[in-house]
């Protein structure tokens, strides 16, 4: 009907248009009597706590949900999206909170699946579907090889093929969950140079993120979700990040500021010397003491990751000696470390944190299962269940029950779980890979506060974190590293963004982001 | 259609591109290697064991033993070949060697009892095979039944329904005669080469093409890689895997033929285990069972290893007891060597 309405009645008609809906899991409203409008033009941020229900919406128009109630509209007229497939050719495409890539196959053909380039039917083109590829990545100034494997990128190339794959459709609506969550700095700038050139009069973004900041750089207007519901939409040049957090959580949040300088006493707990691997590490060593936290800062790929993977020996050491308490240990592997008291939280939680298709509770306890077995063998699953809860009440973890399988937890939660996971298990030392990756911000100042209650209770803390606003709040003391060394080691009090920026890109050779 | 909707003024050299370019370091270059590398260690295996059993025994390297070891590799190349797919898309098939013989079976069926023509019976054994798949495609697609234990059922009903159709008597192919010449009928003049043979090089050729060529076999590494996001891609999941099974259930029908053609007559007992010989030829041959992963080139080179083992061995007249503990290492050994590699890079 619109196609025919005259041009000025097209530009005043929303580009996607939401009305009364809702889905709801068992156990759980995920979405209820949701309307949103996303005009021509512009980028909608959408925020919300975890389990908000941001990405049960954003599902619902890629066609991988069905809704329970609601209208759609696009372009003003109604629709109903059947499928993947459907949305894709209605012009909406999306960019999921998790990764959905075939690490097996090639970077074009990771883009292009589903829409092979054909030479007689059932017969692929390679060549041109290469061709195609490349002549995608120079338009978007993208440094993507179209033949490499998805399986050898690092997980912010990664991301970027994603984002690559999205613009790579027709595409009139463009949704993005968390597009920044695995990106540093630098990388973010790319991706909203290339948001900034999609965005055209008859398109639209809708943007989904827990980084408050960007919503500023980026977003027209901000609508917020509580609950399942929209508690309102915010002009974003018209309000601030107070106004929006607070109609996120419902109350006002007082971030703190930095740690008062805490004299650190006694001896290490955790020492490490000369640590170096095959891959990257070059002759890295430092100290963690009882009741501090210790942080680490770098770009990506600057080699934080490969530390506390070398050290709880996930990965092989070329060199390096480890103590704790003093004491020279030798760690072969993950449960070794887990038996001297050091407990690693990986910063690939799909594939490292958590048994998706296990409980909450079966999940929390899995590193300390061992003290909620009898002498026999036996599991008690009635003190499983107890502090299970304890720990969801503990950490508001949002799910309908502690039996709740973790895959049906939103990705928020998700991270909270792998959280309570080492909180459960005793460790002199805890190492937190992105500990607030992909978390909001009312669940980040509940994170900070029980990494700061660890510390207080004794426990030496290493934070790894792209964040660097969150490693300057926390630390005690902030290794540095770039390029698999260690570059610096500074006194909280002594660091700026600045200077940790200036120690991130110390031994980068030409080509980095000076 | 599908092109860019992102057309930027290309003289745009965004500095933010080199921040890329920066984060592209510790990516493995040799990665791309790899593939191959396994298949040369493979092949590097074959040889190194065809080596082994010559200088051991006179009898081995003539060529008539070495076309009868491409002989006895035909019937479990053949049912390995179509298990590929099925195993890279990170599903299993235990319904091959039972099948295989009830299609056997239905040949004797087609051109015995109902007397068809020679064209015809081949035809619809081969297509009964593609049935037998298709079913197993439908139930573990539509109906979500796991692999393992859809294709289990279907190992049992294709044993026991050999049996019945048969009256568990062998059945000869009196009418035919011409049949038992698609296997054993001397296509070379001077040495024994037989079609049966030619037929499974034409096969080899068929299912590489079909795998690394064609739509399906992108599909196939897709959907082992990660089903699901193949499955919001836009990609009919549960139907590619329907037509995936389906083909190797026509390879199985094509076995059927080919071993019943070999005995000339369809021997309704046994084919229990021929299915584990033929994973194993496609794991040897650095398949993957987590999906995603594997080749064509690999899984004939896996069959000849095994052939070559059990003929070498009873050339060197190791008793036939020891021959499958050895065709065993082998497994474990192949399988091992490949997990080291993956490890290590
Ligand atoms: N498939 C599912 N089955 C059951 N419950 C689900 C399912 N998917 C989502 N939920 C629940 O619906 C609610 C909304 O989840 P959703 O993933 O939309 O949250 P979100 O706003 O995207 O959160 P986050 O910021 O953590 O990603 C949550 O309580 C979640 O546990
Ligand atoms: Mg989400």
């Amino acid at each position: 009907m619109t196609d025919s309405a005259p041009s000025g009645d097209v530009a005043g008609t929303p580009l996607l248009d939401l009305t009364g809906v809702s889905k709801g899991f068992p156990g759980v409203q995920a979405l209820d009597d949701v309307s949103l409008e996303l005009r021509r033009g512009e980028v909608l941020a959408l925020v919300g706590e975890n389990g908000a229900g941001k990405s049960t919406l954003m599902k619902l128009l890629a066609g991988i949900y069905t809704p329970d109630a609601g209208v759609f509209r696009l372009n003003g007229e109604e629709i109903t999206i059947e499928g993947p497939k459907h949305a894709q050719e209605l012009g909406i495409s999306i960019i999921h909170q998790e990764f959905n890539l075939m690490p097996d196959l090639t970077v074009a053909q990771n883009i292009y699946i589903g829409r092979e380039q054909r030479a007689a039917g059932f017969f692929l083109d390679e060549r041109s579907l290469n061709r195609r590829a490349r002549k995608l990545f120079e338009g978007l100034g993208l440094a993507l090889d179209p033949t490499e494997r998805v399986e050898n990128l690092t997980v912010a190339k990664q991301q970027m093929v994603e984002i690559a794959k999205a613009l790579s459709f027709e595409a009139k609506v463009l949704i993005m969950d968390e597009p920044t969550a695995a990106l540093n700095d630098a990388e973010v700038d790319v991706l909203f140079e290339l948001i900034g050139r999609f965005r055209r009069p008859e398109t639209g973004v809708v943007y989904i993120s827990h980084r408050m900041e960007e919503l500023t750089r980026i977003s027209d207007r901000i609508t917020v979700l509580r609950d399942g519901r929209n508690v309102g939409t915010r002009v974003t040049a018209e309000t601030d990040q107070r106004e929006v957090i607070s109609l996120m959580v419902g109350r006002e949040i007082s971030g703190e500021q930095r740690p008062a300088a805490r004299p650190i006493d006694g001896a290490p707990v955790l020492s490490v010397e000369h640590l170096s691997t095959r891959s990257l590490l070059r002759d890295v060593g430092f100290e963690v003491h009882a009741g501090e936290i210790l942080g680490f800062a770098g770009l990506m790929g600057a080699g934080r990751t490969e530390v506390a993977r070398a050290i709880v020996g996930a990965d092989p050491r070329e060199s390096g000696e480890i103590r704790m308490h003093g004491k020279a240990v030798s760690i072969g592997n993950p449960a070794e470390a887990s038996r001297h008291g050091i407990g690693y939280l990986s910063e690939d939680r799909k594939h490292l944190g958590v048994l998706l298709e296990r409980s909450v509770r079966e999940n929390i306890v899995l590193s300390a299962l061992r003290d909620y077995t009898s002498a026999l063998g036996f599991v008690n699953d009635a003190r499983i269940e107890a502090t299970g809860r304890d720990y969801i009440e503990r950490l508001r973890i949002k799910t309908p029950s502690s039996a709740q399988l973790v895959q049906n937890l939103s990705g928020g939660n998700q991270q909270k779980v792998v959280i309570a996971k080492w909180l459960a298990k005793d460790c002199d030392v805890l190492i937190f890979d992105e500990p607030t990756r992909g978390i909001d911000v009312g669940a980040k100042e509940e994170i900070y506060a029980l990494l700061k209650g660890l510390a207080e209770q004794g426990k030496a803390i290493i934070m790894i974190s792209s964040e660097l606003p969150e490693v300057l709040r926390l630390s005690d003391r902030i290794a540095v590293m770039a390029e698999g060394r260690l570059t610096a080691i500074l006194d909280n009090a002594d660091a700026t963004q600045e200077n940790l920026m200036d120690y991130a890109t110390r031994f980068s050779s030409e080509g980095t982001i000076a | 259609m599908t092109s860019p909707t992102v057309t930027p003024p290309t003289s745009d050299r965004s500095p933010s591109t080199t921040a890329f370019a920066a984060i592209d370091k510790g990516t493995p270059r040799f990665a791309r290697l790899r593939g191959s590398l396994q298949q040369l260690l493979a092949f590097a295996s074959l040889i190194l064991i065809v080596v082994v059993f010559s200088i051991a025994s006179p009898h081995f390297f003539t060529a008539n033993n070495l076309v009868s070891i491409l002989t006895a590799a035909t019937v479990t190349g053949v049912l390995a070949l179509g298990t590929t797919f099925v195993i890279i898309t990170g599903g299993i098939d235990l319904s091959i060697g039972t099948g295989m013989v009830l299609c056997g079976v239905m040949a004797g069926v087609f051109l015995t009892y109902l007397g068809w023509p020679l064209w015809a019976g081949v035809a619809a054994t081969i297509l009964f095979g593609g049935l037998i798949g298709l079913i197993n495609g439908v139930n573990i697609s539509v109906l979500g039944i796991p692999p393992f234990i859809a294709t289990l059922g279907m190992m049992l009903i294709a044993a026991g329904l050999s049996l019945v159709i048969s009256g568990t008597k062998p059945i000869y192919f009196n009418e035919t005669p011409e049949f038992q010449s698609i296997m054993n009928l001397s296509i070379i003049p001077g040495i024994r080469f037989p079609m049966g043979v030619a037929i499974f090089i034409v096969m080899i050729v068929v299912a590489a093409v079909l795998l690394s060529k064609t739509i399906l076999g992108r599909y196939t590494f897709s959907i082992g890689s990660n089903e699901a996001a193949t499955a919001l891609s836009g990609v009919n999941v549960r139907r590619w895997k329907i037509v995936i099974y389906t083909l190797a259930g026509l390879f199985v029908g094509l076995a059927g033929v080919l071993s019943a053609s070999r005995l000339s007559s369809a021997q309704p007992t046994g084919g229990m285990g021929l299915e584990l010989e033929a994973i194993a030829a496609v794991v040897i041959g650095g398949t993957s069972l987590q999906g995603g992963k594997g080749s064509i080139v690999g899984t004939v080179i896996g069959a000849l290893i095994m052939a070559v083992l059990t003929n070498g061995l009873r050339i060197i007249s190791v008793p036939q007891e020891w021959q499958s503990v050895a065709v065993g290492i082998v497994i474990l050994v192949a399988v091992y060597l490949d997990m080291l590699r993956r490890r290590r890079a």
